[in-house]
C-alpha cells in the first residue's frame, strides 16, 4: 500500500522507530543534573550537618519502567543488626516528584536483616536515593538513575 | 473497608529472620492531580505505619504521596517468641486500619 506522497505504511513505521529509538538514546546521554534544593532541604531534614558516605546501602529498583505509578523499590543495607551495630532508619529521596520525600522507616536490632521493599511513584526520569542512618550516626547512600516511560500522573483524575 | 492482606509465616524457629509483607487497600491521592476543571484533588493518603511484636515497635514508617496505590510494605523482624504481631495504619482524614497475625515460634 502506497500513499500519495510516494510513503509506504512500512516507510512510516521504519521512520517512527527510528525516532523513537532516537529520544531513547537522547535520555540515556543527558548528563546528570545538579540536586533540586527542595531534595537538599529534605535530606538535610534528616541527616543535619553529618557527611553521607557512599556504600553499605543497595538501592533496588527496576532501571526501565514503563509505569512511574507502581514502581518496586527495595532497599537493603549491610548490617549485622546487633544491638550495638544496626540500622536505625533508612530514607528515600526522588529529585523530581513534586515532594522529595518518598518514604522513611524506622527499624531496630530485632528487624534481623535491614531489607525493606516498597512500591513508589516515579514523576519521571530522574535519580532517586535511599541514605540509611546507623546506630552509631553516620550516614550512608546509594543512587539510581531510573528511566520512566510514563510517569505517574500529576495531571488528570 | 478492605481488609489488609499480611503474609507472617505461621511457625518459625527461634531467632530466625522471617519476612513479613504487608498489603492495604487504599487510593493514597496524593494530592498532587487536578480535574478536568482545573480544581486541586485534596490530600487522602496514609501517613503512617506501626508494626508491633507482642506490644513492642519493631518497625515504623512514614509514608508520602510518592507510595503507590494501595501501600505494600515488606519487611523483616527476628522471631523472639510465640504471640500476635500487629499492624496499624494512619492516614489523612482520621483513615485508621488494624490487623494482626500469630506466629509460633518453636
Amino acid at each position: 500500500m502506497t500513499t500519495q506522497e510516494g510513503l509506504s505504511r512500512r516507510d512510516m513505521l521504519k521512520a517512527g522507530a527510528t525516532l523513537t529509538l532516537g529520544s531513547v538514546g537522547l535520555a540515556i546521554a543527558r548528563p546528570s543534573q545538579a540536586m533540586p534544593a527542595t531534595m537538599k532541604e529534605a535530606i538535610a531534614e534528616v541527616t543535619g550537618l553529618a557527611e553521607i558516605k557512599r556504600g553499605r546501602v543497595k538501592l533496588d529498583i527496576p532501571p526501565l519502567v514503563e509505569n512511574g505509578n507502581t514502581v518496586p523499590c527495595t532497599v537493603s543495607v549491610e548490617s549485622p543488626m546487633t544491638a550495638e551495630d544496626h540500622v536505625k532508619a533508612i530514607h528515600v529521596f526522588s529529585e523530581k516528584n513534586p515532594q522529595p520525600n518518598v518514604i522513611s522507616v524506622h527499624l531496630g536490632p530485632r528487624a534481623g536483616r535491614a531489607v525493606v521493599s516498597t512500591r513508589i511513584r516515579l514523576a519521571d526520569t530522574q535519580t532517586v536515593m535511599a541514605i540509611a542512618e546507623m546506630s552509631d550516626g553516620s550516614f550512608w547512600s546509594d543512587r539510581l538513575d531510573v528511566l520512566i516511560t510514563l510517569g505517574a500522573c500529576l495531571e488528570d483524575s | 473497608m478492605a481488609r489488609p492482606l499480611i503474609n507472617v509465616p505461621a511457625t518459625a524457629k527461634r531467632g530466625e529472620v522471617v519476612a513479613i509483607r504487608t498489603l492495604i487497600s487504599h487510593p493514597m491521592e496524593s494530592g498532587f492531580r487536578h480535574t478536568s476543571t482545573g480544581e486541586r484533588i485534596a490530600r487522602d493518603i496514609v501517613t503512617g505505619f506501626v508494626a508491633t511484636y507482642n506490644g513492642e515497635e519493631i518497625f515504623r514508617a512514614t509514608l508520602f504521596p510518592a507510595i503507590a496505590a494501595n501501600p505494600f510494605i515488606t519487611f523483616h523482624t527476628v522471631a523472639t517468641e510465640s504471640g500476635t504481631i500487629e499492624f496499624r495504619w494512619t492516614g489523612d482524614n482520621g483513615y485508621s486500619a488494624n490487623e494482626q497475625a500469630k506466629i509460633t515460634v518453636v
